[in-house]
């Protein structure tokens, strides 16, 4: 997880900070492998633009996670910018595609503003294993880089060592950590908004255990446990975090349905994109419920969670 | 659990019934919705594209002429189409070595890997290995080594403390030795979470490999990974002799197309499967009957294997012995029916398992399962004469019952009723045994829709 901890990495930690868009451009390199460098030995092979280029393209899109309606979407719109725009060089659909995939991400992109409360009161929800402990982690580190200060409530009371994951990270960025002995997280959390207000705290970040839309009582617990935070502060939660597991396919449209109607989501973040063919997942996103991503996970560094902006990622992309 | 997909292509042979025989046009349209369904359950391109043009090839043979409607001959064909690429038969964790037997966990982050480590204790004790000694080599993740000890305390396995600051290497040369010298069946090895572009880290656990030398090399994947679940397993299948997959996080999804993938990929048998988050939720892989449930005909064969496990096999003795010393099945055991459901899972994982489980809306499920609960709650309010004698109960004490409980006499009434079923159903179990019950079980048990 930690570079640093990593004696074949150690050598590389002690060179200079990759800055953060070489580092999406790294993490993204799989994904590109994917889409891109298919993009490119497909376009490069081709004169003209046929139905066979674009059944290529959509084999590409469907691999990427891009799933069948937003895939459908996406070639419906190259095609009517082909057409619009009476493209007929290969070269000129790379950069309609990119268009396209831009228009269609553009709503996603609204940066998380954590002002206007104090406590800044944000949840963090999402299932088992998507990454919300490490994300919590990686946000503190960047809310003390801000110079905000952060508590950390230890909301996820029902896995194993799961308070002192936390409280491992909350000594990490020498942050406080609110976690109950008893195995209420609603209660947890309640304690940990009041122990804010009273300290002027600028930021709470609140774990949940990882639960699956499926299972109806956990869902109905969070439910309680959002109802319990609006009772510390009625104008909390400010902010409603689903943690997305990149790797996870067309179920993340699921999960961010099941989750949305349980909690009301108001962000998303996207972990764990710097494996291989990642992303693709975003568009489907954008297509069926555009709720904005507010950061992704491209790398184990502290630092490697980034606000997400629509055209750097489809820049990255297709470099 | 793959309902999704069943209700698809369900779909699709409805649309077949209307028509006489399969023709080249009428099974294309179909196989482009079969298509379109395995893509949204996340099967990976190039495995759909490989299924499709199988199930084409025998569509369009002479087998579709003996067929009596096209419908079932291409339900037939994808079924058996589909067994065949999830592998023939369940296959079976492996012993074959000199005790201590190593099994090695593989897998991303978030898969799954630890809390399998839990699961697969109770596994192994089933197959008569008794010591299980379990340790981590997660030197990375914050409090992952912390994880695992309570896990380990909760499967009650022994576990071998490590330390972040030792070499992953280090550690499970040291655990192995551990259980050399203090003759353990079987050792654990967890790992850390590992991109599979990684070489440091997919080095590290080649060298963890040469170390220990494991029966079992196990890739832990999530159920819901969507079309990377190709490339992972294609990675961790080149960098390790994997042995077998545990597919994890099973009930939470309505798809699960990776575990096509992943067997088509790396060619390993699916051995195990993990279903909620309880110790027990672990389950063989059984290829026919998933190819069976894809196709909407339910689990009732693995919903009977489950049933007999989670059955406290004593608590059975009991009541059998009961029943037969003349004395009649009451209240007492009633309750314990219901805590012995709970113990399985409850209710939604039973009824994943039942042939026409996709009627069963999720809010139904949820209000049985309160219901479950109220009843407990009533028979806790009877005095411990009342639950062994329910002819006591008349209405002064449905009254109080209905008051310590907090409900109606009107409910006491309706679980009285539900009692006496569940009597006439043990009767019927103690001749005929599981078989029957199983056919009576959605009638009888409190709450069911």
């Amino acid at each position: 997880m930690f570079s640093f901890f990593k004696s074949a990495k150690e050598q590389a930690e002690e060179a200079p900070k990759p800055s953060w868009a070489q580092r999406l451009r790294a993490g993204l390199a799989r994904t590109r492998g994917a889409l891109s460098q298919k993009v490119t030995g497909l376009f490069a092979g081709r004169t003209k633009i046929d139905e066979e280029l674009y059944e290529e393209l959509e084999a590409i899109l469907l691999t990427a996670d891009v799933g069948v309606e937003a895939t459908g979407h996406v070639l419906e719109a190259l095609r009517a910018r082909v057409r619009r725009e009476r493209l007929t060089e290969v070269g000129e659909l790379r950069d309609a595609l990119k268009a396209v995939l831009a228009e269609l991400l553009a709503p996603l992109e609204r940066p998380l503003e954590v002002s206007g409360h104090q406590p800044f009161v944000i949840m963090l929800a999402g299932i088992n294993g998507a990454g919300k402990t490490t994300t919590i982690g990686k946000l503190a580190y960047r809310y003390r880089q801000e110079g905000r200060s952060v508590m950390l409530a230890a909301g996820d009371t029902f896995r194993a060592a799961a308070r002192e994951q936390l409280a491992e990270w909350g000594a990490r960025n020498q942050v406080e950590v609110v976690s109950g002995t008893g195995g209420d997280p609603a209660a947890v959390i309640f304690d940990a908004i009041q122990s804010a207000r009273a300290r002027g705290i600028d930021v709470v970040l609140a774990d949940t255990a990882g639960r699956l839309p499926t299972q109806l009582h956990l869902m109905e617990e969070i439910r309680k446990i959002r109802r319990v935070i609006g009772k510390a502060d009625p104008s909390a939660p400010h902010e409603v975090l689903l943690v997305l597991d990149a790797n996870i396919g067309q179920n993340a449209l699921l999960q961010v349905q099941a989750f949305d109607e349980a909690l009301g989501v108001t962000g998303l973040v996207l972990t764990k994109l710097d494996g291989t063919a990642k992303g693709g997942v975003i568009a489907a996103l954008a297509k069926r419920r555009a709720i904005p991503v507010r950061f992704i996970g491209v790398g184990e560094g502290l630092e490697d969670l980034q606000p997400f902006r629509v055209d750097e990622f489809v820049e990255a992309l297709f470099e | 659990m793959l309902e999704t997909l069943s209700q698809r292509l369900g779909a699709v042979v409805k649309n077949l019934r209307g028509q006489g025989r399969l023709t080249e046009a009428n099974v294309q349209d179909a196989l482009r919705e079969v298509r379109v369904a395995l893509l949204e359950a996340d099967v990976a391109l190039p495995v759909v594209r490989d299924f499709i043009a199988r199930v084409r090839e025998r569509a369009l043979g002479q087998d579709v002429l003996q067929s009596l409607t096209p419908g079932q001959m291409l339900i037939g064909i994808v079924h058996k189409e589909l067994t065949a690429l999830m592998g023939e038969q369940a296959a079976p964790l492996s012993f074959a070595a000199q005790p201590p037997v190593v099994y090695l966990m593989a897998g991303l982050q978030g898969a799954g890997k630890t809390t399998t480590c839990g699961k697969l204790v109770r596994v192994i004790r089933e197959r008569g290995k008794k010591k299980v000694l379990m340790v981590s080599c997660d030197v990375y993740r914050p409090a992952a080594i912390e994880q695992l000890k309570t896990v380990a305390a909760q499967a009650e396995a022994d576990f071998f403390p490590s330390d972040p600051t030792q070499r992953p290497a280090a550690i499970a040369l040291a655990a192995l030795d551990h259980a050399r010298r203090h003759h353990y069946d079987v050792l654990l090895v967890d790992t850390a979470g590992r991109l599979h572009v990684d070489e440091a880290m997919m080095q590290e656990i080649q060298e963890l490999h040469r170390a220990l030398d494991p029966v079992e090399t196990l890739f832990v994947v999530d159920a819901m990974q969507g079309q990377d679940a190709v490339n992972t397993a294609r990675a961790f299948n080149e960098a390790l002799p994997l042995t077998g997959v545990v597919l994890t996080k099973l009930d939470g999804d309505a798809r699960g197309g990776a575990a096509l993938s992943v067997r088509q990929i790396t060619g390993r048998p699916i051995k195990l499967v993990g279903v909620g988050e309880k110790l027990s939720g672990i389950e063989v892989f059984h290829p026919e009957r998933m190819a069976s449930r894809i196709l909407g005909m339910g689990d009732v064969l693995s919903l009977i294997e489950e049933a007999q496990k989670g059955v406290d096999q004593a608590e059975a003795l009991k009541v059998a012995k009961k029943l037969k010393a003349g004395k009649g099945f009451d209240l007492e055991d009633f309750k314990a029916q219901i805590q012995q459901m709970k113990k399985m899972g409850g209710l939604s994982t039973l009824m994943d398992k039942l042939p026409g489980a996709g009627a069963v809306q999720a809010g139904d499920l949820a209000a049985g399962e309160k219901q479950m609960r109220r009843v407990e709650g009533i028979i806790n309010a009877m005095t411990p004469e009342e639950r062994r004698h329910p002819a006591l109960l008349k209405a002064s004490r449905k009254r109080r019952i209905a008051a310590g409980s907090g409900v109606t006499v009107q409910e006491v009434n309706r679980l009285l009723a539900q009692f006496e079923q569940a009597q006439k159903m043990m009767k019927t179990l103690a001749k005929g045994g599981m078989g029957k019950m199983m056919g009576r079980l959605k009638g009888i048990l409190p709450g069911m829709p």
